[in-house]
């Protein structure tokens, strides 16, 4: 196995795409060493991003931020201004794994091992984050929604890396936030998670983004669920047209966390509780 | 065979050099290179965090991070938290509680809380126990390591004030 860390994202991009066996990008390495030492990843090519200023550091854009590739949990948590604009998406991160594991895991890792029960990417989709990939000569920015393709599986073509996790200036009055169901509060996977965003205008719910993970292949954006709430105050029908739609978008599996059922059922009582609270942050009464 | 590259790093302040195999992970390179035998190896997949370490100041499971990442980077260990041969004043109070039984993920809790300890000088019982989620222990049932990092928490204040 070779190990490389490259100075810049160009040299990383180069070195993966002349790699003729198997390539794999070390972020925080929190799924990938595991997944080396299951025997489930065998390198002959390592390529370690974190050296990589670009990708190590948060920077405050006119549009909004942009975290780096290889900004782990608990640099993201102690970002006051992204706290303060997204709170859905720092908490959600901050639920992979323990202290030790914030240490070192990233967003774009948790995005880019496609877990359908990835806690950080229903928050980032509905946050409206954005990944910028580069490969070798061209740069491309994808919305979240659009890397991951199935189980373990990304739209990231050989070469490919995401360099950076981009999320929006919140518009005023904006508000997000992340619920997920675990049997145990900490160091456990989503039996359900669901990311909301919304902005306000007059007490009423002008936009609205819902997403879903851990009830489908990969997290899923639901517009009826967003639409449920749109025009509405949050009142009674409109949380309860927001449970019916998102129960309707729902093609979980059974597993020993759940079954469908019940991940379906839970996803309309999390999504609730999740409304409300994006709501209260959104500057509406609760 | 796997290539190895010369990793130049330092361990508890000292500079520590060797030659480190790429995919053999910081885990076996602390232990077997270093002789930092306090760094256990309880699951090796990031759950346990027996293997508990700093790596430039930052808590993580050093099963989870490669040998070669440490290049030009510092680490702390367990062995680091004695002072002129003397306790730390959480070995000191884990002892006092008898936070331990076997001893195996002693080192690892106590590297967590002192990085807890580090930050949030007056834990809520709560925030340790948080903080500590990352560290598993089948013998104490966690009670007595929560009450020996308070009273740790507490003496530390004390003394700070004085």
């Amino acid at each position: 196995m070779r190990y490389e860390s490259p100075a810049t994202t160009k040299e990383a991009v180069a070195l993966l795409a002349k790699e003729k066996g198997a390539a794999f990008i070390l972020a925080g390495g929190t799924d990938l060493l595991v997944r080396m030492k299951m025997g489930l990843a065998e390198p002959d090519l390592v390529v370690d991003i974190k050296r990589i200023p670009d990708m190590n550091t948060i920077k405050t854009t006119q549009t909004g931020f942009r975290i780096g590739a290889g900004v782990s949990g608990a640099q993201l948590t102690a970002h006051k201004a992204i706290n303060k604009a997204w709170p859905g998406v720092v908490e959600a991160t901050h639920l992979i794994g323990s202290d030790q594991i914030q240490g070192r895991c990233t967003m774009a890792g948790n995005l880019c091992n496609a877990s359908p029960a990835a806690d950080s990417v229903p928050a980032m989709i509905a946050a409206g984050a954005k990944a910028i990939v580069v490969g070798k000569g061209k740069r491309r920015t994808v919305p979240v929604e659009k890397i991951v393709t199935g189980p373990g599986k990304t739209s990231l073509k050989k070469g490919e890396v995401v360099e950076a996790i981009t999320l929006p200036k919140p518009a005023k009055r904006t508000g997000d936030a992340y619920l997920r169901f675990t049997p145990r509060t900490e160091m456990d996977i989503a039996v359900v998670g669901v990311g909301i965003s919304m902005t306000l205008e007059r007490g009423v719910v002008k936009k609205a983004r819902v997403c879903l993970g851990a009830v489908a292949p990969t997290a899923v954006l639901v517009p009826a669920a967003a639409r449920a709430l749109v025009g509405s105050k949050l009142d009674d029908a409109a949380l309860n047209k927001l449970v019916a739609a998102c129960a309707k978008a729902c093609n979980p599996i059974d597993d020993k966390r759940g079954t469908a059922a019940y991940r379906t059922r839970v996803a309309g009582v999390l999504a609730k509780r999740a409304a409300k609270i994006a709501y209260k942050r959104a500057g509406g009464a609760a | 065979m796997s290539d190895a590259v010369l990793v130049s790093t330092k361990v508890n302040g000292d500079v520590v050099e060797f030659a480190c195999p790429t995919d053999e992970v910081l885990m076996d390179s602390l232990r077997d290179r270093a002789g930092m035998n306090g760094v256990k190896e309880g699951c090796g997949t990031g759950d346990c965090g027996a293997c508990s370490v700093t790596l430039d100041g930052q808590l993580v499971c050093s099963c989870l991070v490669l040998g070669v990442e440490a290049n030009g980077r510092e680490i702390g260990t367990v062995e680091g938290l004695t002072e002129d041969g003397k306790l730390h004043p959480l070995q000191e109070k884990f002892i006092e509680h008898a936070a331990l039984q076997c001893g195996i993920c002693t080192p690892g809790f106590l590297v967590a809380a002192k990085a807890l300890l580090d930050n949030n000088a007056n834990p809520t019982e709560t925030e340790i126990r948080y903080a500590l989620a990352g560290n598993l222990c089948r013998c104490t049932g966690y009670d007595k390591i929560v009450r020996a990092v308070q009273a740790t928490a507490k003496d530390l204040r004390k003394s700070k004030k004085r």
